[in-house]
């Protein structure tokens, strides 16, 4: 996009013949991480931070300041190991490997689950689909459309049943059929909403009368397009169901989900998967080198 | 968050209260802090930045009354013209077409087939229309079923065409359809979409042209963040919508994406969504929004409903 190819013409502009970078180009920058999501907080910590190796490396060319904004924003993000992971493998030593999918309102979680379903099936996994979304229309037969897709068995129960009831059945089954991984599709839900965050904890829990440490993981799904929200969203589901990982969706949008840098900077849980579009294999193992890159593209 | 907001500004602000009166030099810092708490409710930036400098505009040479604190007198100034900004009044969508046709349109996940149901429950009830919902959504796994699902729960007849892959035409019949059997309002739900997706932008922009709708209506997510003043405008060049809708309201969010959005196209927002189930629909109103975005809080407009 043309605005943001120019920025680092503009930043080259700004620094040309100077021997530190100057104001304006630490506003250029701010804006484009401001522009992004990255929220002020952690966007004051980035600029901070540069500043500082300026002072202290006498910066000079602009692609050394890409270097290091490279260097910065992936270091923010390494300290939850988001982006280490290169592809959709599963820890050998836990099957079924029982993954829970939470997340608010329309974010992408079924979606999400019907891509999972297929990368792990086609890395030669054996996967079974829980449809403990009881609630929002037609949730259900969404899920026994992608289900269909991918070809993989689903256990599910009428509308409007219990998810915790759903989610045991579905454990369950799964250890009879020798399952290797088990994706729990769950209900969107506003994290403010109380009553509704107990029964994620309850439909958690469930699980554990078959396989007492599971679910291994609980990926809490963020649209990419979300913004400071997003923060309270890690941290009310990390309250009710300790989550463990992040998928971000819908980046193959114009919204750059800058709001995952401010969330790794604030809470321990690594980024896994980003969501690139609607389509089976639209789903893609997170790396922080290309994400940090598609800020300045 | 207003508390914040207010006893940051009043210290900001305390020096210039011997001078009685709001100066260039003391307005600075509290204007950085109105930005930031504006980008931090989701404005996007570089309306944050324009916004401030209009109400430095206003705020300077304003006296300082004793009585008032002068982070309050800023608090209120924003509010003031925050309000201003997203519309004065509540605005109501056009009806007079026979039948009246509206058209859904916005991002995946935004809540366009939630709010069809929604609005077809408002229209039915509360205006006593006798509206027709359509399925125009021929992508997304098992769009059909859950707006018939939705026009059970209100009891509306709901139009699709299992099979058919031509929205246009789905539409074209949907509409001869509501003439031959007298409904009055016609609602047409249609897949999400990106703004950057060409193809998918040309086949609204088609069903658009095609059926002429008295209404679309752009549906928003409130939680949406910078960006949306980029999908307003591309969807807004592409279909010229009347109105919009901000979904999601019962979180937490500030949702200063009403902002942005307002700024950008200078639309309406017209209803808000403040729940998963039929009823939870509100008409917007832009003092209430002003006060969530500052952090005043929302209650009164969670409780009257519509
Ligand atoms: N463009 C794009 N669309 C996506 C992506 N992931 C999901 N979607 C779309 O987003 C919409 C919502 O996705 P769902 O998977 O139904 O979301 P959900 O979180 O399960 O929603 P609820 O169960 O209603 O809370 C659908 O139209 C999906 O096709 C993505 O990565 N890119
Ligand atoms: N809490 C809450 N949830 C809402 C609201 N409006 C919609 N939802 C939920 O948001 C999710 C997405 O809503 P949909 O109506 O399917 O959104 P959509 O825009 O039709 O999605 P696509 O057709 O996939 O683009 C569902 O889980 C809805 O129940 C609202 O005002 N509040
Ligand atoms: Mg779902
Ligand atoms: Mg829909």
């Amino acid at each position: 996009e043309k605005s943001k190819a120019s920025f680092f013409d503009k930043m080259s502009k700004a620094v040309a013949g100077k021997a530190k970078v100057d104001e304006e180009v630490l506003d250029d920058l701010e804006n484009v991480l401001i522009s992004s999501d990255v929220g002020v907080g952690t966007t004051i910590k980035i600029i901070k931070a540069i500043e500082e190796r300026v002072a202290r490396d006498k910066y000079l060319g602009t692609d050394e300041l890409n270097l290091i904004l490279r260097e910065e924003i992936a270091a923010l993000l390494s300290k939850t190991n988001s982006g280490d992971a290169t592809d959709f493998s599963l820890p050998n030593d836990k099957r079924p490997y029982v993954i829970m999918v939470v997340g608010v309102n329309g974010v992408g979680k079924t979606t999400t689950i019907g891509k999972l379903a297929y990368h792990f099936k086609k890395s030669g996994h054996k996967v079974v689909l829980g449809a403990a979304d009881t609630f929002r229309a037609a949730a259900i037969d969404q899920l026994q459309v992608w289900a269909d897709r991918t070809g993989v068995p689903i256990i599910k129960q009428k509308m409007g049943s219990d998810p915790a009831s759903v989610a045991f059945d579905t454990v369950q089954s799964a250890v009879k059929m020798n399952a290797d991984v088990v994706l729990i599709d769950t209900a969107g839900r506003l994290h403010n909403k109380v009553n509704l965050m107990k029964e994620l904890t309850k439909v958690k829990m469930v699980m554990q009368k078959t396989i007492p440490d599971a679910p291994h993981e609980v990926l809490l799904v963020l649209d990419g397009s979300t913004g400071q929200n997003a923060f309270e969203q890690a941290k009310q589901f990390t309250a009710a169901t300790e989550v463990t990982s992040l998928a971000v969706t819908k980046l193959d949008g114009t919204a750059k989900g800058g709001v995952v840098i401010g969330i790794s900077d604030q809470f321990q849980i690594p980024v896994k998967y980003i969501g690139v579009g609607e389509g089976l294999e639209d789903l893609q193992v997170f790396n922080k080198y290309e994400f940090v890159d598609s800020f300045f593209k | 968050m207003f508390d914040n907001l207010s006893d940051k500004l009043d210290n900001a602000l305390h020096v210039l209260k011997g001078h009685g009166q709001i100066t260039e030099i003391n307005v600075a810092e509290t204007l950085k802090e109105v930005r930031r708490a504006l980008v931090d409710a989701d404005v996007n930036y570089k309306i944050a930045k324009e916004f401030t400098s209009i109400v430095k505009e206003k705020a300077l040479g304003q006296d300082v009354l004793t009585a008032l604190k002068p982070g309050q007198l800023m608090v209120k100034l924003v509010k003031d013209e925050l309000t201003q900004l997203m519309g004065g009044e509540a605005a109501d969508i056009n009806l007079s077409g026979t039948p009246s046709i509206i058209l859904m349109s916005g991002l995946q996940g935004s809540g366009k087939t939630t709010f069809s149901g929604k609005l077809a429950n408002f229209l039915k009830n509360k205006k006593g229309k006798k509206p027709l919902l359509v399925a125009c959504d021929i992508y997304r796994p098992a769009a059909i079923n859950q707006l018939q699902v939705v026009g059970e729960q209100v009891g509306v007849e709901v139009y699709s065409e299992e099979g058919n892959q031509d929205p246009v035409a789905i539409s074209n019949n949907a509409i001869a359809h509501a003439k031959e059997n007298g409904h009055n309002v016609v609602i047409i739900d249609t897949a999400g979409r990106l703004a950057v997706d060409e193809a998918m932008m040309t086949e609204i922009s088609n069903i658009h042209k095609a059926i002429q709708p008295h209404e679309t209506l752009f549906v928003v997510d409130s939680m949406t963040g910078q960006d949306a003043v980029n999908t307003a405008k591309t969807f807004n060049e592409r279909l010229n919508f009347d109105g919009v809708i901000l979904t999601k309201l019962d979180g937490d969010t500030r949702g200063g994406a009403a902002i942005s959005i307002k700024s950008v196209v200078n639309k309406p927002i017209k209803f808000i969504g403040t729940g998963e189930k039929m009823d939870a629909i509100d008409i917007f109103y832009p003092s209430r929004m002003a006060d969530r975005i500052l952090g005043m809080g929302d209650v009164v407009s969670l409780v009257e409903r519509a």
